[in-house]
């Protein structure tokens, strides 16, 4: 039986007809539109690789079923730059050497903007780390990590001073 | 994975209908049962998706002073909800112990209730697991065990269950509704979870088709918020499993304790009540003597089933730090790593 859905993905509505419901938003993402920058690492919900925004929450998408996200607003790294103006958190992670391999980046970068907007964490390193053990990064780039976290988070909260003031 | 059939019903009724033939299980946000289902441990033929029904993401104070939890809450909504963590502090810090960040804005209080547990053996379809395939045999037994149960095991299964939210829940006598064929009843978390027994798949009291809707906590637990704390030791840091954890809520008057609560993570097949403790720290004064006592009592009749003996001595030693800790009060704010003993500012005192 064929299920139709809709989502808004990176601000524009996308329709699909699903012939099969064990697509998960990460392969539905990356097969289906060819946005490959969210990655497929463990694939079971360990590695957060292919974290993304759902409704504004950082989630694991290779363990959520598309078909169950029918209306979903969805944000993906491909999302986050205005042109070619890079979002903060991603230039503090290159201002920070906040990778090497870079594959696990892309699920850092979501999961860092997520980590902001749950304000939980604040600029406090301890706080950050635990709130980021979602994404692992085998190449060892955490000190860079944390520190790119810690910096966008600074620009964040300046920024937000300079338009309080 | 599995083919399977896709179900999103309109009403709590159909839900029900459609969950209670064979082969049908419910799902919620799907981060345990998706996972299970990619290595073929679960195989259902049918999904009746729950996500969209209406009602059950409330978080609602009672008139009676009690608390209702819709079972579609996510673990991340329900720990920083401010009033909830100030009135239940031992229950947001369990939930911010568990799983990640990412983990936590997905998956639900019903679902954090009936998760499965993470034996290596049940995981793997190659190995033997009288809970996975009754009757095959238990390859836990004689395999890597440390981290398995050392209280109301039995020789059929070894296992426990994972759930950080449901220790201090289940200390705090929280309560379960359930819609089933049969319209609505409710039971104590505490007699959610079935022991192994002869019959391991069985691992809760539910009948086919019976969904949680809600867990409630009644007026008492309020009554511990300047005392409670969970406590977990796990291999890493963060974002792992408890190898033990326990959940401690005081209730301390003119400087003795008028009730106490206790209940411990990873060393059985269910949260574990530990109402033996609880009674002898009746009207005694918060001292390290009384825990010492407290905890030996908490463990009477454990016993190892396998490379695991350490746990024993591991869960009293937790027993009586969290204790501790909930004796010395609840922090005003959650510590930078929930529930670590590692934690900067747990207050933490040693015995």
């Amino acid at each position: 039986m064929n299920h139709s859905i809709s989502l808004t993905v990176n601000g524009a509505r996308r329709d699909f007809v699903l012939d099969d419901p064990r697509v998960t938003l990460l392969d539905l993402l990356r097969e289906r539109l060819h946005l490959t920058g969210t990655k497929k690492g463990c694939d079971r919900g360990q590695c957060g690789a292919c974290t993304i925004l759902v409704d504004g929450k950082r989630i694991n998408s290779c363990l959520a079923l598309a078909i169950s996200h029918d209306g979903a607003d969805i944000l993906t790294i491909e999302g986050v730059a205005r042109g070619d103006q890079l979002h903060p958190v991603q230039a503090a992670f290159i201002a920070n050497d906040g990778f090497q391999c870079g594959f696990c980046t892309p699920g850092q970068i979501m999961s860092a903007i997520g980590m902001m907007r749950e304000g939980q964490a604040g600029n406090d390193p301890e706080r950050v780390r635990e709130c980021m053990s979602g994404n692992l990064c085998r190449c060892g780039a955490y000190a860079g990590i944390v520190d790119a976290v810690l910096e966008a988070q600074a620009g964040m909260d300046e920024t937000n001073q300079r338009r309080s003031a | 994975m599995k083919q399977f059939d896709y179900v999103r019903p309109g009403t709590i009724a159909e839900a029900v209908a459609a969950a209670a033939r064979p082969g049908a299980v419910y799902l919620a946000a799907g981060t345990n049962l998706l996972d299970l289902m990619k290595g073929g441990v679960s195989r259902p033929d049918r999904l009746v998706d729950v996500t969209h029904l209406n009602g059950l993401d409330g978080i609602e104070t009672l008139a009676d002073g009690g608390l209702r939890i819709g079972a579609l809450v996510n673990n991340a909504d329900l720990a920083h909800n401010a009033e909830f963590a100030r009135s239940y502090p031992a229950v947001a810090e369990a939930l911010l112990s568990g799983a990640s960040a990412q983990l936590r804005n997905a998956a639900t209080v019903g679902g954090n209730l009936l998760q499965r547990t993470r034996c290596a053996y049940f995981y793997d379809t190659a190995s033997r697991c009288n809970k996975r395939e009754p009757g095959s045999g238990c390859d836990a037994r004689d395999g890597e065990n440390r981290s398995h149960a050392v209280l109301g095991w039995s020789e059929s299964c070894i296992a426990t269950h994972p759930s950080d939210f449901c220790v201090p829940l289940v200390a705090l006598d929280a309560v379960v509704e359930i819609e089933g064929s049969n319209g609505r009843r409710e039971i104590a978390l505490d007699a959610l979870h079935r022991l192994p027994g002869d019959t391991p798949g069985r691992e809760s009291v539910l009948e086919p088709g019976d969904l949680i809707v809600a867990v409630r906590l009644p007026p008492a637990a309020r009554g511990f918020a300047a005392h409670a704390r969970y406590l977990k030791v796990r291999e890493r840091t963060s974002y792992a499993f408890a190898l033990v954890s326990a959940a401690a809520a005081l209730r301390i008057e003119n400087g003795r304790i008028a009730e106490a609560r206790l209940a411990l993570g990873g060393v059985a097949a269910k949260p574990w009540r530990a109402r033996a403790a609880e009674d002898v720290l009746g009207n005694v004064a918060p001292t390290p003597d009384a825990f010492q006592e407290a905890a030996w009592r908490a463990l009477e009749g454990a016993k190892p089933s396998g490379d695991n003996a350490f746990k024993i001595e591991l869960a009293r030693r937790i027993v009586v730090r969290a204790l501790l800790l909930a004796a010395a009060g609840t922090p005003a704010r959650i510590p930078a790593l929930p529930a670590s003993p590692f934690a900067s500012i747990s207050g933490a005192i040693h015995a």
